[in-house]
């Protein structure tokens, strides 16, 4: 029958009714943020990837570059984050060599979200979006099924109910910069500390018009201290029951050596790589 | 990809669902309306999107520019209505520049109306149609969720419009002055927020006539008294 065989789709819909799982992607069940201040944009993400319940990387980076004054916060799945601002960076970067402009973020944003509406929801990529461009300091949140928001300050992923909590209670208007990362970092350890997707470390990136700043594990709230003793076994913790002693000469009584004819070895390496000197 | 755990398995190992709504998808559990009165249109929204029992955004924005006097207001998925406004936002920005002169209310509805029948089993997009022109003065279309097309005199839609059918109809006068008419919404959105629970926030409306768009925004801390822009 011509056209697209669905056969294996029924066969996994079938195993998952019977109560098959499918594998896990490694999620970021995190905590991103961001937050607009006089003058610029500051966007942070937590550093825990998680698949399940096993934490798969414990200072993994959040904060992915689109262009050198755009940058993107992603929860949701990792490898969908991951390649699709990869994606948009790519399409960014053409589109503003081809048009001779500097990237704007609601061009960003736009591709984002057309991008995602297009796939219904199965690219996992939450992502909060945010920079600087001639028409001025943007911050966007960007869904996985394609709805977009704007506001002055944003949460997403697990960690945003204790994240958003923390803006609410400290956010003011007008904010200078150093203000605005304190808030940003204090929302992201709230996140850390709350949420159990969450933890680790405090990435921050500041864009401005003139430059961006990331400050990689601004924040190191859980650092690993050394073992306070030692915990190597003394010599003779297990008890020897016999012993015997086996010596090089003596090999050949216990196992049996075929040595292989150098002709033969060499045919075998014959399919050598070339390599252009 | 996630199988979800609703819906039933057939014998032939074919997966029925039926859910309209996207796991973990953002929804505008909406109180939006739209009316017609002597100068133009006035629309109006609640301010609430929800993923689930979380408030995603407690001030945005319904009331969507698709032209400079055609204005919709959006209710069901965010992410289906917003495509659909930047598509017909698009389409009627192209229609403007090659006849040289802005598109009818008319116009615009038919295109929503295009888009939300064509692709009725893919969306979930409840939308208002509102707007001024030169030919018709001001008129309010209506799209439910089949991707029928209803022209009405005033239009009230989302969750919370079930709670206003009465206040509405018993209200409701043709050709009613500005002040009269924004009050009438403004009623008629705080009763809708009151009695909603995916309602709610700030109460904002555009008024549609000869002179443009005029935006006007309700804070909840006031109970909706004072219009702040």
């Amino acid at each position: 029958m011509p056209g697209f065989d669905f056969s294996n789709y029924n066969r996994n819909a079938a195993l998952c009714a019977r109560g098959m799982s499918l594998p896990k992607a490694t999620s970021t069940g995190t905590t991103i943020v961001g937050c607009i201040f006089d003058g610029g944009v500051v966007i942070a993400a937590d550093t825990r990837a998680t698949s399940g319940p096993i934490v798969a990387d414990k200072n993994c980076e959040k904060l992915h570059y689109i262009s050198p004054n755009i940058w993107c916060a992603g929860a949701g799945t990792a490898a969908d984050t991951e390649f699709t601002t990869a994606l948009i960076s790519s399409q960014l970067e053409l589109h503003s060599l081809s048009t001779g402009r500097k990237p704007r973020v609601v061009t960003c944003m736009t591709l984002l979200k057309q991008h995602l509406f297009r796939y219904q929801g199965h690219i996992g990529a939450y992502l909060v979006v945010a920079g600087v461009d001639p028409t001025g300091t943007h911050l966007f949140t960007v869904h996985a099924h394609g709805s977009t928001d704007k506001l002055p300050y944003v949460t997403m992923g697990s960690g945003s109910l204790a994240a958003m909590s923390v803006f609410e209670t400290l956010w003011k208007p007008s904010m200078t910069r150093d203000e605005a990362v304190e808030l940003c970092s204090q929302a992201i350890q709230s996140g850390i500390f709350n949420d159990l997707g969450s933890g680790s470390n405090v990435d921050v990136a500041i864009i401005t018009a003139d430059k961006t700043t990331l400050k990689r594990n601004y924040v190191k709230p859980n650092e690993r201290v050394p073992k306070l003793r030692s915990y190597v076994f003394r010599r003779g913790t297990t008890a020897v029951l016999n012993e015997k002693i086996i010596r090089k000469e003596d090999l050949g009584n216990y196992v049996s050596v075929h040595e292989l004819s150098t002709a033969a070895a060499e045919e075998g390496g014959d399919d050598k790589m070339e390599v252009d000197t | 990809m996630e199988f979800g755990t609703s819906g039933s398995l057939n014998e032939d190992g074919i997966h029925v669902d039926m859910d309209r709504l996207k796991k973990g998808e953002v929804n505008l559990g909406t109180s939006i309306m739209a009316i017609t009165f002597k100068d133009g249109v006035i629309l109006g929204a609640d301010s609430r999107t929800t993923t689930g029992a979380y408030i995603a955004n407690r001030v945005t924005d319904k009331l969507t520019r698709v032209h400079d006097t055609i204005w919709c207001c959006r209710s069901g998925s965010a992410a289906d209505t917003q495509a659909v406004a930047d598509i017909v936002q698009y389409q009627l920005g192209l229609f403007a520049m090659t006849n040289g002169k802005p598109p009818t209310t008319q116009t615009a509805a038919s295109i929503f109306q295009e888009i939300c029948y064509a692709n009725k089993d893919r969306l979930s997009a409840g939308l208002i149609i509102a707007g001024w022109d030169e030919r018709h003065g001001g008129q309010v279309y209506s799209i439910p969720l089949g991707g029928s097309l209803h022209k009405q005199s005033y239009a009230i839609g989302g969750s919370g419009s079930t709670y206003i059918y009465g206040f509405c109809d018993a209200n409701w006068r043709e050709g009613m002055e500005e002040g009269d008419a924004v009050n009438f919404v403004k009623e008629a959105l705080k009763e809708a927020i009151k009695w909603d629970g995916s309602s709610g926030g700030v109460i904002r409306m555009v008024v549609l006539t000869a002179k443009g768009a005029d935006r006007h925004l309700y804070l909840p801390d006031t109970d909706y008294a004072v219009r702040h822009n």
